[in-house]
């Protein structure tokens, strides 16, 4: 690689500007107040402040709640990582094999991409509503009463459901651009020494895979913990009985329907330290151990 | 030519100067659709009646999103003058000393007759202190009462123009009902908080709270963990159970409605604000109206309902003269012709007596509209009737639903799901109580 020499030694630092501005502002200084609100105790104007140490943070993990929407959020980030990556490999693998009618298909399955995550929700919502949604009705022909609004386990599934619907165009994608890179080689001389599909799958595909999917499983988790607030808005703010409340709806609660300042930024800066764990795990582990 | 350019010029800077002296009073409200339209039609009212102030509304969102807009505003110093602000944020706002001005002080400063007798005391009595003084101006106030299908009740065997009186009543109203085939289920409800708790109490005139429901101060803890409640919780398991009663989801309970609607439920209990949708949907059926129920072995039942809706707060901070003209604007929103017009076409409750007097032909000509008016009007309030004030208390009802959802799952008893209410509230409270002190 060639490296650039600079003679003058603010010309760098005059480039990055802009960067560094934009990081400063956007993410620096609002994380920065993050944890600074989350030693404060404070009432909603603001007018009343005084510093409680880290008394927010013991009350986390003295409250039943928040240990809750851990579990819960551990749960869902599982569920909806599984089910949407399970499926688009799926749908990618199936494509593999198609030869005439692959570029339509691949057009058709990237359309729920464009929808945006509160639409998806509303569009789960009514499919399932009890009331005058299709799905319950349907499920009532089979003798399952759907209720997401007294059952837990129901709500958990619909948000489960339409937050991995909504991934699965992007892990899709990634999973054909992966797919399409295996040399055709490989497979056939494994044909040859007689592996059927399901072994050329496991033993070829599958290792060969394993960068995209190891990026995947990191974005999906990330998407699943971050990026689904919308979702749970639109479908069931959480409940019934907290049992979709995970933790990033629980810090906008808290934060700005229940103007607990404290309380929800100290929730924040633990989400903040989640990501930052994820993105080391992920740098250190694609770094040493994935084959590109 | 020139004469004319000088004289339109003239026109014009006068105009300007004029428009400039004018000051500008900002509104931030919660008033969506219709009832918005409503809103900025009797604002225009205000403004074209007089030249030295313009009063200029703006939607912010939902309840919850227009507090938390003009909170965070005044955090900024870019406060409006004058916010809506829901019935449970009262706790929160009045707690907030050097934010707000309260409506009485408002009134005496800008030198506006103020007569705080002439308004009904079952309404702003949710929005005055201890002393009796008013601190945000009731704008839409509104009180549960109970909406039931007619035709249902006559296919039962039932008397379409009796509405049950009682909770026994309703439970035997409901199971004819159902035994006939007129229906798959006897009632419904919106708001498990503020209908099957928070009104439940004041009817049958219940502590809610220590300290007058909070009235007294920030020390105040919930204690509606009391016998009346428990047993009220217990029978609506009981009735979940047996299929007489279905439960409409957390918050206002967005699907009771439907059930009502297409005539699965038989009765249905919500706001009296709710009247003109509930028209607009029960095109194949009659519509009667009644009372809250009560359970008739509670002594002092019925009291008087409490009420729900928005009041308008006015935020510290503005200029002067601003506030000589929301106190004008406020004067005249209190006016008889406005409530009266305000009233009848939302189906909010008038805040004045003068004004409910006014809608005696209202009232005559659309048989159930005086149910609210009439029922929170039963009794003179009492400590336990006048309202609640607790800080933290959008959380707390979140709380309430949550653990009713416990109690129907099962997972909990009605003692314990109430238990808990008053633990993780009380938990709340005084983390507010540390907050403002």
């Amino acid at each position: 690689m060639k490296r650039t020499l600079f003679r003058n030694q603010w010309l760098p630092w005059l480039l990055l500007a802009p960067q560094l501005a934009i990081t400063f502002v956007f993410f620096l200084w609002p994380a920065a107040q993050a944890v600074r609100q989350s030693f404060l105790r404070q009432d909603a104007f603001g007018i009343n402040t005084s510093f409680v140490g880290l008394a927010n943070f013991r009350a986390l993990w003295n409250s039943p709640e928040y240990l809750n929407s851990l579990q819960v959020t551990a749960v869902f980030a599982v569920l909806v990582t599984v089910l949407s990556m399970g499926l688009s490999l799926l749908l990618a693998v199936a494509l593999d094999r198609m030869i005439r009618s692959a570029s339509l298909y691949t057009t058709l399955l990237v359309w729920p991409y464009a929808v945006a995550p509160a639409v998806a929700g509303i569009l789960w919502w009514f499919i399932f509503n009890p009331t005058i949604g299709i799905m319950p009705y349907v499920l009532e022909g089979i003798g399952y009463d759907w209720n997401h609004i007294s059952s837990k386990s129901d709500a958990l599934i619909l948000v489960v459901i339409a937050s991995a619907w909504k991934q699965i165009s992007y892990n899709f994608l990634f999973f054909v651009a992966g797919l399409q890179s295996i040399p055709a080689s490989l497979r056939e001389a494994a044909a040859i020494d007689g592996a059927g599909p399901v072994r050329r799958f496991f033993d070829i595909t599958l290792p060969l895979l394993s960068p995209t999917t190891f990026f995947l499983l990191v974005v999906n988790i990330v998407y699943a913990m971050f990026d689904t607030f919308a979702v749970i808005d639109a479908t069931t703010e959480g409940g019934p009985a907290q049992a979709t409340n995970i933790l990033v709806y629980k810090v906008y609660f808290d934060g700005f329907v229940g103007q607990n300042l404290g309380s929800s930024a100290a929730q924040s800066v633990i989400l903040m330290g989640i990501v930052i764990a994820l993105t080391a795990i992920q740098f250190r582990y694609v770094e040493k151990k994935v084959a590109y | 030519m020139n004469r004319l350019f000088t004289a339109s010029a003239l026109a014009l800077s006068a105009s300007l100067s004029a428009a400039h002296a004018q000051t500008e009073i900002q509104w931030w409200h919660a008033m969506g659709g219709e009832l918005g339209a409503k809103l900025e039609e009797i604002t225009k009212g205000f403004n074209d009646a007089q030249d030295d102030y313009t009063v200029v509304p703006s939607y912010k969102g939902t309840y919850p999103e227009t507090m938390t807009a003009a909170i965070a505003a005044f955090r900024a110093q870019q406060q409006p003058a004058i916010v809506q602000v829901f019935e449970v944020g009262t706790g929160t706002m009045m707690a907030a000393e050097g934010a707000i001005v309260p409506v009485h002080q408002l009134m005496a400063d800008n030198e506006v007759a103020f007569d705080p007798q002439a308004y009904l005391p079952a309404v702003v009595g949710y929005y005055t202190d201890t002393q009796g003084n008013m601190l945000s101006l009731p704008f839409n106030s509104s009180t549960p009462i109970v909406y039931y299908n007619k035709t249902m009740f006559e296919k039962a065997g039932l008397d379409p123009n009796t509405p049950p009186k009682t909770w026994a009543e309703l439970e035997e109203f409901s199971k004819k009902i159902i035994e006939s085939g007129a229906g798959t289920c006897g009632f419904t409800t919106q708001w498990i908080s503020w209908i099957q708790t928070e009104n439940l109490s004041a009817w049958h005139n219940q502590p809610i709270g220590t300290e007058q429901n909070g009235f007294g101060g920030l020390s105040a803890r919930l204690t509606l963990n009391g016998p009346v409640q428990v047993k009220h919780w217990e029978n609506l398991k009981r009735l979940s159970d047996e299929g007489v009663f279905k439960y409409g989801g957390p918050v206002g309970g967005d699907n009771a409605a439907p059930m009502f609607y297409s005539q699965d439920c038989a009765m249905y209990m919500a706001s009296s604000a709710s009247r003109a949708g509930v028209i607009a949907n029960a095109k194949d059926f009659e519509l009667g109206y009644g009372m809250l129920p009560y359970y008739d072995d509670v002594e002092g039942a019925p009291q008087n309902s409490i009420i729900g809706g928005a009041s308008l707060w006015v935020l510290s901070g503005r200029p002067d003269e601003e506030y000589a003209g929301v106190a004008k604007f406020f004067e005249y929103l209190s006016t008889p012709e406005v409530q009266a017009d305000w009233a009848s076409f939302s189906g909010y409750l008038p805040i004045t007596q003068a004004a409910m007097d006014r809608m005696a032909d209202f009232y005559a000509q659309n048989p159930g509209a005086d149910t609210g008016i009439r029922q929170i009007t039963l009794n003179e309030p009492t400590e336990n009737s006048k309202g609640l004030r607790f800080g933290n208390y959008v959380q707390i009802r979140g709380i309430i639903d949550e653990e009713f959802e416990q109690l129907l799952s099962g997972s909990k008893d009605a003692q314990g799901a109430l238990d808990s209410v008053v633990e993780r509230g009380n938990a709340l409270i005084a983390e507010f109580e540390a907050q403002n002190q």
